[in-house]
């Protein structure tokens, strides 16, 4: 009972940051119809934004909350800036061409950001790019751990949870009840007639990437906490796991993205779990195909068929 | 009179490569030979892709678990074989004859995973499908590395030396010959009327899932060679060879040459592999290159060097009425890789 409660409890942390990423990729989907595939790296670009920034503010000498709150938003808006900057140049351009163009330099970007953030050093006094080699994420305030029952579980575990509902909360709060989240489903819906309608259909979708990509920030520092290893390519194997989630959920669908996260870390965790752990990553994949065989529109995605 | 130009087709394109790659081994240098071999490797790896990247336009990015199933294949079989001596041949003899045959098993079980991958995957459509087979390529890869049998993560090492510029020579050609052939038979046709438009194809009798699978296995079958080839020449087979990174510097090829393009595929992969290797120098920006050479590539020429269009079709007009003719001469067959085949598109 004490393994399955803690399974639990790493699940749902684990799910949950899955599902901040997944946000990302569904908002994409929804005005694009393009699987972001640089979402990942982003991520990645928040983690390290957090980490410039904290050593920046010094929180490795003095650890504060207040800083743990500057360092939270500030990675949140270096990557929705950067989101923006990628859409502009690497995406808008290609718009109107097959997707499989952009699927391709969204494949270009992501690896532009691993590579570069793996070239060494410009300076010895400004370490960016960061390099290969891992790095640990400074700890803005102490780590506290209880044992309740025999669960561990400690107070980064609950900010981390308490935070991505809350994030979660609040975009559902945007894409349903805001002026921008109707303009957002609207582009979502058909971009030719919601720009017909007087909606600026390239600041909705230059708004979207700035929100998802805020949400991967928000995942990265949430993580970074429970687990402080930061490299170049952590966001790879992440963001596919949270590409599977979702498509899981069924892609384009926010409540979906948010269940299909939770789904998949769960699932990974008690597979891993009781089973062969080395099979980790190729649980995600698994469900992936079973997902889009059996029911391709994932759990709450509609059916749409092909018209001539 | 058609059965004999189509064999002609068939074996004179090889007949010239082991001429003009037994010639050419003789003149190069140890490190020339390495350099080449993984070109030519990359040739086969971009030549299949394309058939169904290209042809068929179905985007798949599981290229290089295809390739794992072949190269691991290939080695154990060599490696079981080692040693033993065929009907009376020499050791070395006999060594290049298992060599044959573990490439066509490599070659038969890639095909079999591409039939198993393909089968239910191909159903679906576009950037799915794209991320179903990297999906699969993980899945290859991860099994792989929970086997004992196939030496989990450190792989089997010690396979012997064997893959030779002539070997990956006939490869590529054959490939290359494979490609041509197959893109001016009526079943490539049907690809490409798959390609323009899928549900107008299903409407004109096309049976598209059907032709989508049997272009996924031919191409994972090559795959599977070029992974023989590969472990046989770095005499290694590790897991981390065969990333879904591997995949995508395959696609990158191939979208480089143009897609639907053989001679783009050559082109590019020829390219690429020299380029890359001319800026070992400087490792760390080599990958850079690669990502900006695929974005500036799609904003500037989203249809790649050549577009649907093969080399020739870019050439004066006085060159062009050769097309007709089988190669006359083995340079000529090992030049262009193969004789004529359909205009494409």
């Amino acid at each position: 009972m004490t393994e399955f409660l803690q399974h639990l409890v790493n699940g749902l942390s684990v799910g949950t940051i899955y599902a901040l990423i997944a946000l990302g990729y569904t908002m994409v989907y929804g005005v694009l119809k393009l699987i972001n595939f640089a979402h990942g790296d982003v991520y990645m670009v928040g983690a390290f934004a957090g980490y410039y920034l904290s050593h920046a503010l010094g929180v490795t000498q003095r650890p504060s909350i207040a800083s743990a709150v500057v360092v939270f938003f500030g990675s949140m808006i270096v990557c929705g800036i950067l989101g923006v900057v990628i859409e502009r140049f690497a995406y808008r351009p290609l718009r109107h061409r097959a997707r499989l163009t952009s699927l391709i330099t969204a494949i270009g970007v992501s690896f532009l950001l691993e590579y570069g953030f793996q070239l060494p050093s410009i300076s010895y006094t400004f370490p960016f790019p960061p390099g290969p080699t891992p790095r640990f994420f400074p700890q803005p305030f102490e780590r506290i751990g209880w044992q309740p029952g025999g669960v561990y579980l400690s107070n980064y575990d609950v900010v981390s949870f308490f935070v991505a509902v809350g994030l979660m909360l609040m975009l559902q709060f945007i894409v349903y009840r805001t002026k921008f989240g109707t303009s957002m489903r609207a582009v979502s819906f058909d971009s030719n007639i919601a720009s017909l309608m007087g909606v600026n259909v390239n600041r909705v979708i230059a708004g979207t990437f700035a929100l998802g990509s805020a949400m991967a920030a928000a995942a990265a520092l949430l993580f970074a906490g429970s687990r402080p290893k930061i490299d170049p390519l952590m966001g790879l194997m992440l963001g596919l796991k949270a590409f599977v989630a979702a498509v899981f959920g069924g892609i384009g669908n926010v409540p979906g993205a948010m269940v299909g996260g939770l789904i998949i870390g769960l699932a990974e965790e008690y597979v891993a779990g009781y089973t062969v752990s080395s099979y980790r990553d190729a649980i995600a994949f698994g469900i992936l195909i079973i997902v889009l065989l059996v029911k391709p529109a994932g759990l709450f995605g509609r059916f749409t068929p092909e018209k001539v | 009179m058609d059965t004999t130009r189509a064999v002609l087709r068939s074996i004179l394109p090889i007949a010239a490569a082991v001429i003009a790659f037994g010639l050419l081994q003789q003149f190069l240098s140890p490190s020339q030979t390495v350099i080449l071999i993984v070109a030519l490797v990359n040739v086969i790896l971009a030549v299949s892709l394309n058939v169904v990247n290209g042809f068929t336009g179905q985007f798949s990015l599981g290229h290089a678990g295809f390739m794992a199933v072949g190269a691991y294949t290939a080695a154990k079989f060599t490696t079981a074989f080692r040693g033993t001596e065929l009907f009376g041949l020499s050791a070395d003899a006999s060594l290049q004859v298992i060599f044959l045959v573990a490439l066509i098993v490599g070659m038969i079980l890639a095909g079999v995973a591409g039939f198993i991958v393909g089968m239910p995957s191909l159903r679906l459509r576009g950037d799915y499908l794209a991320i179903v087979t990297l999906g699969f390529n993980e899945i290859i890869r991860v099994i792989i590395e929970n086997t004992k049998f196939l030496g989990e993560a450190t792989g089997i090492s010690g396979l012997p030396r064997l893959t030779t510029v002539l070997w990956v020579g006939v490869g590529a050609v054959a490939t290359i010959a494979m490609a041509r052939r197959l893109v001016g038979s009526s079943h490539g046709r049907a690809l490409l009327a798959i390609r323009e438009d899928e549900i107008a194809a299903e409407a004109m009798g096309v049976n598209t899932t059907g032709y989508k699978v049997r272009a996924f296995v031919i191409s994972s079958a090559f795959a599977g060679l070029a992974g023989g080839l590969l472990v046989h020449l770095i005499q290694l087979c590790t897991p981390r060879s065969f990333t879904f990174i591997k995949s995508i510097e395959v696609v990158a090829m191939v979208v480089l040459g143009g897609m639907g393009s053989v001679t783009g595929s050559v082109v590019a992969a020829l390219t690429l592999t020299f380029a890359l290797e001319a800026l070992r120098g400087v490792a760390q920006y080599r990958m850079i290159m690669y990502a900006m050479l695929l974005i500036v590539l799609m904003l500037t020429r989203p249809a790649g060097l050549f577009g649907t269009r093969e080399i020739w079709d870019l050439l004066p007009s006085l060159f062009k009425k050769k097309r007709g003719a089988p190669p006359a001469t083995p340079e000529a067959g090992a030049a262009t890789g193969t004789g004529t085949g359909g205009k494409l598109s």
